[in-house]
């Protein structure tokens, strides 16, 4: 086991990830298969960030980043899965279940904190009205900036601080795991596939004839998966 | 002084019809990328637009800081929401109208109505159809077999190519039609292509899917036919989940007792 992160780097990584979920450039960086698999990549062990990645971009699958909708933050998440999960390795039993649920939990506090910055950000606007109102480039401008800055620190701060909460909650965690790893594994993969699996139907079932799609790549899937 | 727009009314452009010099419209473009910076509950994108439009407002007549320069930044600043990638539709036609001198009543009409239209395209297109059709292709990547470095070319690689496409699309076509804009949002394929994306994303869910869950199974491959089954009853559950329980909750529960069930497991057995 590796208990020291180096959280600097993590720290950066997930505030200029946090910052591509809303605020730049939403090139979806900041999706899970990516994050986590850049986490796991800083720690040294990029496998096992991608199958944090994975697991967790089944999860994500459902979350449609829709304007004021409130939605998980993954982007920070996920950075702080890759870094749990290269650090203590995927073959420690009980690995990938504590890591989920941290980086699941980070994503709500996540989206908490979006919310919050959204709030800041708009008595921010109505403290600078006046002057937008002016047409004052300054104002327009320098809203922008410190939106984008603030978004910046909030990203550093959750990945920080989900860090220092759960790398030492992981150890302690894996340290008394009794569950059989395989199981482990197992129960852990099959709670995001059931969500990945309602996600699906859930976004695809309003269009015409695409249920028809899905049962048809169904088969492929299970007839591929079968032969793998 | 009041700015020429103001004096009379008129249904044709005030100014002469505009070029864009290649240096604003690379401003404007670049800009684009941080058009939901300061998103927030008061004026939604609206800042953003204006954070926008800003390079090419200073062609107006006065320059930076003139009158009609600081009109038309205030007016474009205001309250405006719609999906951040085809914003720039708006941006593209906003940025002409300004310059072509329309009447302000007119551009904040305008402005109005193209709200509906590029959020609801945008959301059905991207967030429902592109993106979660990259997603699961980089998933059904992952199940095959792919290495880190493939997997994330091939998601990154391929979601920005469609990501970048649409917002320079979106530029350059609101910007050649101005506010007559409206009938380049009935192409076809943004009519068409939301549900044609939706079906092959269905498609590729259903192979991504069972790929996905073999190779993450790693170890456990060999109880692979139970949890099959599991995933099938639990999905199917999942799907009729009410709207405010969402998946994500429901793991977190799930594998919060599953911890605390290890955790005690270890206990008794010692």
């Amino acid at each position: 086991m590796k208990p020291e992160l180096p959280l600097a780097l993590l720290t950066l990584l997930g505030a200029v990830l946090g910052l591509d979920a809303v605020s730049f450039p939403q090139a979806m960086l900041s999706r899970p298969i990516v994050a986590a698999t850049l986490g796991g990549a800083v720690v040294g062990d990029a496998f096992s960030g991608l199958l944090a990645g994975a697991t967790l971009e089944l999860v994500a699958l459902e979350t449609l980043p829709v304007g004021a909708s409130r939605y998980p933050e993954w982007g920070s998440a996920s950075v702080v899965a890759g870094g749990l999960i290269g650090s203590y390795g995927q073959a420690s039993a009980g690995a990938l279940s504590v890591t989920l649920f941290a980086a699941i939990a980070t994503g709500w506090i996540g989206g908490w904190t979006m919310v919050q910055l959204r709030g800041t950000n708009a008595t921010m606007a109505r403290r600078l009205r006046p002057a937008i109102n002016a047409g004052s480039p300054s104002a327009v401008v320098g809203l922008q900036f410190a939106g984008l800055f603030a978004d910046f620190v909030r990203g550093a701060a959750l990945t920080l601080l989900a860090l220092l909460a759960f790398n030492p909650l992981m150890r302690a965690a894996l340290g008394v795991w009794g569950a059989n790893p395989r199981y482990s594994r197992a129960v852990a993969v099959a709670v995001v596939a059931s969500v990945a699996s309602g996600a699906v139907w859930k976004l695809f079932r309003g269009t015409a004839g695409a249920r028809w799609y899905l049962l048809a790549g169904l088969a492929l899937g299970l007839l591929a998966m079968a032969l793998a | 002084m009041t700015a020429p727009r103001r004096a009379t009314p008129r249904s044709v452009p005030a100014y002469a019809a505009p070029t864009l010099p290649m240096l604003v419209r690379v401003q404007m473009a670049l800009r684009l990328f941080m058009i939901q910076s300061a998103w927030n509950y008061e004026l939604l994108l609206g800042n953003g637009v204006g954070f926008c439009i800003e390079p090419a407002l200073r062609m107006l007549p006065g320059g930076k800081g003139g009158v009609a320069y600081r009109e038309a930044l205030a007016r474009e600043s205001q309250y405006f929401n719609a999906h951040p990638y085809l914003a720039a539709v708006a941006v593209g036609a906003l940025a002409r109208a300004e310059l072509e001198g329309a009447q302000p009543a007119r551009i904040e009409r305008f402005r109005t109505a193209l709200c509906g239209p590029l959020g609801s395209v945008g959301d059905r297109l991207v967030w429902a159809g592109w993106l979660p059709f990259c997603s699961l292709l980089a998933l059904a990547a992952y199940g095959l077999g792919a290495g880190p470095v493939t997997v994330l070319l091939l998601f990154l690689g391929l979601y920005n190519v469609g990501h970048v496409a649409l917002r320079a699309w979106g530029l350059s076509v609101g910007w050649r039609n101005g506010m007559r804009v409206a009938g380049s949002l009935a192409t076809p394929w943004l009519r068409e292509g939301p549900a044609h994306l939706a079906r092959a994303a269905a498609m590729l869910a259903g192979v991504a899917l069972p790929l996905a869950l073999g190779r993450a199974l790693g170890p456990g491959r060999a109880i692979l036919g139970g949890v099959v089954v599991i995933v099938a009853v639990m999905g199917a559950l999942a799907a009729r989940l009410p709207a405010w329980l969402q998946g994500w909750r429901l793991a977190l529960g799930v594998l919060a007792i599953w911890i605390a069930y290890s955790l005690a497991t270890y206990t008794v057995a010692r």
